[in-house]
């Protein structure tokens, strides 16, 4: 399948500042693409270089094959964009908003059917001032469709919204997919990226610290599978010396970091042998937030160096 | 630039301003609480006896004295008697704070009681034609009574009505193209430099810029918009000019190239202006450096022949001037060859201004 974007040693400085740096990565066409990371990462201004509305100072970037700063009208025609924080012309209603972009475009859109595809059918005739944040977001999703876009960059979709309608947009982003288009969507929810997103790359201070699929990135920077047992600092005395494998205690709990699925075997039976009385067992698993706190704080703490991607 | 797309955006337009009760109220009803009250202030006749400066020729004559004193107890005239020499006073008269006059000629006594025709003459004020008419008035009535006792009613004392300056135009007359040129002036100004900072601020041009929408047809569309503001304010002000204050101006096709031009001229220029700003608040600054000296300087409320010397060598280099002294030529004046010549400095202008605007206007970043 073709590449819907393709980035190659990207860079963004503004003056000293390198908000971007040295960053490349692939979104393979009909895949959902998430750049995780805290803010100030230099998410925004990644996807706005990818929109055609920001210069890169270095680098290739191409969307849909097309250079989005210099071919950006070209591009535009064909991408659907929400920027973080969507804001309208405040007495304009949702569906006059719509059919706007729908004669801008020169396409015929059904309001009706786009409003009800971001579940704004109820406030297709109220002001944009009237609208709460997660209504104005919807809509912004809704005008991002009107051209029916091969490509929809999603800034932050779901910042400061309630849990509903952070719902609603979820469920919009995966019809997208469903649909064949491309999803590149900035966030920083890391549950968000986790649900939706086929691959994730992690970036902080302008540079990828990590991407691939979820699960890929966990067990590439994910600590150990776990066995933890509730019990008292006695039983990991007794685990140490016995099990050749990393053990720790703390606040009651005893956790045991599995070398292999088949170390379980070997954890139970020496806990059994031990003696020591435990009351539960649970097996723990690093989860994509796990990594991306653990590696955010690496990074900050200078012990982690950016990764050559893919 | 397509029309289609400029059609979209001015729809938008048109529905955010129509759909704001404030802005409605200032382009509608403002003008018409502007013409009330300059019109109120300026030409609005007082009570109190109205200034006019006697020359009495007739070597202080009885008749001559009874004529005055007859005119002094109207109480609508104090009468100042001056002493210029009769070649000058007109022109006199003119550099006077109160440029109302009457001459009694030399030989009125004699005249008068031979039953001759005889004419007093009286300068008007074509700036202030509530106290010119008061005048007018008061002598005719005095005359009439003269008239009455020497003959019975035949007319013998009759008046020679001069103007001081060279036509009758009224205060109000003067104000209806000043104030549309206002209007011209401050309605694109004040938003359109608003529109361009917030409009940036807010993410509103970059949401465009993601759209086939182009800056010169976004420009277009609000040059359209102002121009039918343009159009309807200036038949609000004409209108209420007329009916109000019994102005008298002419209204013809040659008034359509300005309320066109105009319009052009300070939509481009309220964008140009917000787009050199960094931020709304600096904007707002620069548009009130601009506006404000056009705003009074340039004919709005005063004709600009009223200047000093100085300050007209100043109005000359403001772009309202041309608009507003267009406008004069046509409504007042009739001088179709200054009006185009008032009329190709704006439309230049507009255009090295649109153009400019669009150069200036980014709506994406670096």
């Amino acid at each position: 399948m073709a590449d819907a974007i393709e980035v190659r040693h990207l860079v963004k400085r503004y003056g000293n500042l390198a908000a971007v740096d040295d960053v490349s990565f692939t979104v393979r066409a009909g895949t959902v693409f998430s750049f995780l990371g805290p803010n100030g990462a230099g998410k925004t201004t990644t996807v706005e270089i990818l929109e055609g509305l920001r210069r890169a100072t270095s680098g290739e970037v191409r969307a849909l094959g097309l250079d989005p700063w210099t071919e950006a009208a070209a591009l535009h025609r064909r991408v659907g964009v929400i920027p973080q924080d969507f804001r309208f012309f405040e007495k304009i209603t949702p569906r006059e908003a719509i059919e706007y972009y729908g004669s801008l475009f020169g396409h015929r859109p059904h309001p009706d059917e786009l409003l009800a595809r971001v579940q704004l059918e109820d406030k297709a005739h109220s002001r944009f001032d009237t609208l709460s944040g997660g209504q104005k977001q919807k809509l912004g999703l809704a005008l991002a469709l009107t051209n029916d876009p091969e490509i929809c960059f999603l800034d932050e979709p779901t910042t400061g919204l309630d849990p509903t309608a952070r719902r609603a947009i979820w469920d919009v982003i995966r019809s997208l997919k469903s649909e064949g288009r491309s999803v590149f969507l900035t966030t920083h929810y890391l549950e968000e990226a986790e649900l939706l997103a086929d691959r994730v790359a992690i970036i902080h201070h302008g540079r990828i610290i990590a991407e691939g699929t979820p699960p890929e990135i966990i067990a590439a920077h994910g600590r150990p599978e776990r066995l933890r047992f509730a019990a008292a600092p006695a039983l990991a005395d007794y685990l140490r010396p016995r099990l050749g494998l990393a053990v720790s205690a703390a606040d009651g709990r005893v956790e045991v970091e599995l070398g292999a699925p088949s170390d379980a075997l070997r954890v139970l039976s020496a806990v059994a042998a031990s003696g020591v009385p435990w009351a539960s067992f649970a097996t723990a698993q690093d989860t994509l937030e796990d990594v991306f706190v653990r590696l955010v704080g690496q990074m900050d703490d200078g012990t982690l160096k950016a990764e050559g991607t893919t | 630039m397509r029309p289609a797309r400029i059609l979209a955006d001015l729809k938008i337009v048109v529905r955010s301003y129509l759909r704001n009760p404030v802005a409605l109220f200032f382009s509608l009803i403002f003008p018409i609480v502007l013409i009330a009250l300059f019109g109120l202030i300026f030409s609005g006749a007082g009570n109190s006896p109205i200034p006019v400066q006697v020359l009495n020729l007739d070597h202080n004559s009885g008749t001559s004295q009874e004529f005055l004193s007859a005119l002094n107890a109207t109480n609508v005239v104090k009468i100042q008697f001056v002493d210029w020499n009769e070649s000058k006073f007109a022109a006199l008269l003119g550099q006077n704070d109160d440029p109302i006059g009457l001459v009694i000629p030399n030989g009125f006594a004699a005249n008068y009681s031979a039953r001759q025709p005889v004419a007093v003459t009286v300068y008007t004020d074509p700036e202030d034609a509530a106290d010119s008419g008061a005048v007018l008035g008061a002598v005719q009535g005095v005359s009439n009574y003269f008239n009455l006792n020497a003959s019975g009613g035949s007319e013998i004392v009759s008046i020679d009505q001069r103007y001081v300056g060279s036509q009758v135009f009224t205060y109000i007359d003067y104000l209806i193209p000043g104030l549309i040129g206002f209007s011209i002036l401050t309605s694109p100004m004040f938003s359109m430099v608003d529109v361009a900072a917030s409009y940036r601020k807010e993410g509103i041009f970059r949401q465009l810029s993601l759209t086939p929408l182009t800056r010169a047809e976004w420009l277009t569309s609000h040059f359209l918009w102002y121009m039918g503001i343009t159009f309807v304010t200036a038949g609000i002000m004409i209108g209420s000019g007329v009916v109000l204050f019994g102005a008298r101006v002419h209204v013809t096709l040659g008034l359509v190239p300005f309320l066109i031009a105009g319009p052009l001229f300070f939509v481009s220029l309220g964008m140009l202006a917000g787009s050199v700003a960094k931020t709304p608040e600096s904007a707002a600054l620069i548009g009130n450096i601009i506006t404000f000296p056009m705003m009074f300087l340039s004919g709005t409320f005063f004709p600009v022949s009223d200047f000093p010397a100085g300050l007209q060598g100043f109005a000359h280099i403001l772009p309202l001037y041309y608009v507003i002294d267009g406008m004069n030529q046509v409504m007042l004046f009739s001088n179709a060859a200054r009006a185009a010549l008032d009329f190709g400095v704006v439309l230049a202008g507009a255009i090295v201004v649109f153009v400019l605007a669009i150069r200036f206007f980014t709506w994406r970043g670096e």
